[in-house]
């Protein structure tokens, strides 16, 4: 029983630790296995259990001084044998790189399921991975390469990772790894221009992973985020204030931002088939514009947008004005004014009608 | 800026961490001493004496210009000898801790004063620094994390570099590394603990530097493109040049408020991001501006020279109605949008001037208005 119980906290403690760097060269193999070399120093059981066939002589150097275990043979080629690394119960496993199709016969299809296998079995993972194998990028990087990726891997893997950590070097030097002549201090030509937006692309990606983990890590701390580092953008719509403006504004602000675009429409109780009509145009522009949009039924819209705004971590809010104004206004004040001053710590951007 | 007189500028490349010891005096020494090996001329400018072992290790093998040493109210401090790099001209020169405040006394304030002299001498400069030590980002590294930081570098500073190394580890790997005693002795690390590198702090601060670097790697390839394409091509996936007619124009209409700070470095921000232009603009109702209050003046003067120093235009005008004036200069000037302090005034102030904020929405028929959120800190952890 007591056993079982180490077994189980052990199982907790396995922790999965991505390395992701943009393209080959960038030196994600070095600095992982530079960490495994240090956690060995430091009195950690850290085994190897796949490594990736062509090494530089730094990384060779590193994997001299660790223990590498014998990859499970297939007639079509070879997997990582998890048996195996099992039956050794290692501290720590390298694993490398992760986006990797296993050989017929094997019995999980992609090498992340293996690690999946480890990490239950109580074994912590390093491992290393390209920007090419994240499914959900790998027609953008082939848009950007032409390089298209078969063995992929999944964006929640990322997100469900204990720590992801991005090796960032400039495209000269990742270059110049690979055997080309370096240039100057930033982008010298069109083949470091295209490894810039890699580069771009895997920096939002980790910082995407980061800000998941963050604003878990407050929730449950009894934190609610209140201001995350990403620009969130919250438009509001209204039948009657024209919104293509807003929503084209939107749209530019998102794009040059690299941030998030919401959209959302307050419902009244009761309102005409004309409303309706020009809602339903409303929506769909914004969904176009790559919001997401919600519908949202409240009487009280100051209430509803801000409570929308605040549960969303959103930035700055877009709101119409009319000049014309209803008797309710003059009763109970402008709501443009009422929204700037319930949504306190989120700028408020007010477009003319 | 003066031209140099060595012909080409310097370029210089930044090393962006989040905290003492994510690794950015490591890497920038370990890419220096690569560069050695090529045969490249390098020197150490300045690097943290309190550094760590292994980064000294790296340090060894690379030539020293030795540090200044000063003496302020009797005690003795070292600081960067910027006149001996000089003299020595390197081809690179690495510089440690962009954002540091020289001892007074010193030629300029500050390092990064320090680093344009270098670079002017056409010497290459390498340096490091925290992410929140950008200017812009000053109210929202309060915001989360309670802390004003006081050393910052104008947000040009970091468009002048020519490439931005992110140095990324996790807050887990480097508060493993505090707890060793890696980055600050004993005291120093449990203070360290409990106030700065608190895990939330930490994994805030790393998004914002890898945010931050995503964003200039963008601007990089905007420029690229800019100096490559031929006009009236799109270049790129992502990048399409912004027409000049939708250019936007941000005006930040300041008072002697200290909220005037906060503005001013939201309009720098957005303004870049938007690759767009700012100006801050002051009205004052009295007949000349120097009629207006000496304290209420030297407020609005240190407000106008903080813009300044962020490469922000100001424009000090006259009006005896203060909505109208900035409406119609705005107009004149084809401003896109109006940055305003959310009001903190009282019902009876509102009453009497009329509401200030709904006045300027009222008359911007062309225009966007924009609150700004008061980011004082609202985020406990």
């Amino acid at each position: 029983m007591r056993r079982l119980q180490a077994e189980r906290s052990r199982a907790e403690r396995a922790r999965l630790k991505i390395f992701l760097g943009y393209a080959p060269g960038v030196g994600k193999s070095y600095r992982m296995l530079d960490e495994a070399c240090r956690r060995l120093s430091r009195g950690e059981d850290v085994v190897v259990g796949a490594v990736q066939e062509k090494q530089s002589e730094d990384v060779q150097a590193l994997l001299c001084k660790l223990d590498l275990l014998p990859m499970a043979e297939f007639p079509e080629g070879h997997a990582l044998d998890v048996p195996a690394v099992l039956a050794r119960r290692p501290q720590v496993c390298v694993v490398d790189p992760l986006a990797f199709q296993n050989p017929p016969g094997s019995k999980n299809l992609y090498r992340w399921q293996d690690v999946l296998d480890l990490l239950e079995g109580g074994v912590s993972i390093l491992t290393g991975l390209n920007l090419l194998h994240v499914e959900e990028l790998s027609k953008k990087v082939e848009v950007v390469t032409g390089k298209c990726a078969t063995d992929t891997v999944p964006k929640s893997f990322l997100l469900a990772a204990d720590e992801i950590v991005i090796v960032d070097v400039p495209p000269d030097l990742a270059l110049s790894r690979l055997g080309e002549k370096l240039t100057s201090v930033g982008i010298s030509n069109e083949r470091e221009r295209q490894l810039s937006e890699l580069r771009e692309l895997a920096l939002l990606l980790t910082a995407e992973v980061v800000e998941a983990q963050l604003i878990h890590y407050l929730r449950e701390h009894g934190i609610e985020p209140l201001a995350g580092m990403q620009e969130r953008f919250l438009l509001c719509l209204t039948p009657c204030a024209s919104a293509k403006a807003m929503i084209e504004s939107g749209k530019r602000n998102k794009d040059r931002f690299q941030g998030e675009l919401f959209a959302v429409y307050v419902r009244p109780p009761e309102n005409s088939e004309e409303e309706r009509a020009a809602i339903r145009t409303y929506l769909a522009m914004a969904r176009e514009a790559g919001a997401t949009v919600e519908v949202l039924d409240s009487s009280d819209p100051t209430s509803a947008i801000v409570e929308f705004a605040r549960q969303k971590c959103i930035t700055q809010i877009f709101i119409g004005h009319s000049s014309r104004k209803s008797w309710q206004d003059r009763i109970f004040g402008d709501p443009v004014q009422k929204l700037i001053r319930a949504a306190e710590g989120i700028d408020v951007r007010v477009f003319p009608h | 800026m003066a031209e140099p007189n060595s012909g080409r500028r310097g370029s210089l490349k930044l090393y962006l961490g989040y905290a003492a010891g994510v690794g950015k005096t490591f890497q920038m020494l370990a890419d220096g001493h690569a560069a050695h090996e090529r045969g490249a001329d390098v020197a150490i400018g300045y690097f943290e004496p309190h550094a760590r072992p292994d980064t000294i290790a790296q340090a060894e093998t690379l030539g020293h210009v030795p540090r200044r040493k000063v003496e302020y109210r009797g005690r003795a401090f070292e600081d960067m000898d910027t006149q001996a790099i000089l003299e020595r001209h390197p081809e690179i020169v690495l510089v440690d801790e962009l954002a540091h405040t020289n001892v007074p006394g010193s030629e300029r304030n500050k390092r990064w004063e320090d680093v344009q002299a270098l670079l002017d001498a056409g010497i290459e400069v390498w340096a490091t620094m925290n992410v929140q030590h950008i200017e812009s980002l000053n109210d929202q590294v309060w915001q989360i994390t309670g802390i004003r930081v006081r050393e910052t570098v104008p947000d040009w500073i970091i468009k002048q570099a020519g490439e931005i190394v992110a140095i990324d580890v996790t807050p887990e790997a480097l508060l493993n590394r505090l707890k060793r005693g890696a980055v600050y002795g004993p005291q120093m690390a449990q203070k360290a603990l409990e106030g700065f590198f608190r895990e939330s702090n930490l994994g805030a601060l790393r998004e914002m530097t890898l945010r931050q670097a995503a964003h200039e790697v963008d601007a990089r390839q905007a420029a690229y493109d800019e100096t490559t394409a031929p006009p009236d091509t799109i270049p790129n996936i992502g990048n399409e040049k912004v027409p000049e007619l939708a250019r936007e124009r941000i005006l930040v209409h300041v008072t002697a408020d200290p909220s005037a700070a906060m503005l001013i470095r939201r309009g720098r921000r957005v303004a870049d991001y938007l690759q767009g232009e700012c100006v801050v603009v002051y009205v004052h109702r009295t007949p000349v501006f120097a009629d207006v209050p000496t304290d209420e003046r030297a407020k609005v003067e240190k407000h106008l020279a903080f813009a300044r120093n962020l490469r922000i235009q100001t424009e000090v005008i006259q009006g005896r109605d203060i909505s109208e004036t900035v409406v119609e200069f705005a107009h004149r000037h084809q401003v896109t949008q109006i940055f305003v302090a959310r009001s903190h005034r009282h019902l009876w102030d509102g009453l009497r001037r009329g509401n200030y904020v709904e006045e300027i929405v009222r008359l911007a028929h062309d225009f966007q208005v924009t609150v700004v959120a008061d980011r004082s800190r609202r985020q406990v952890s």
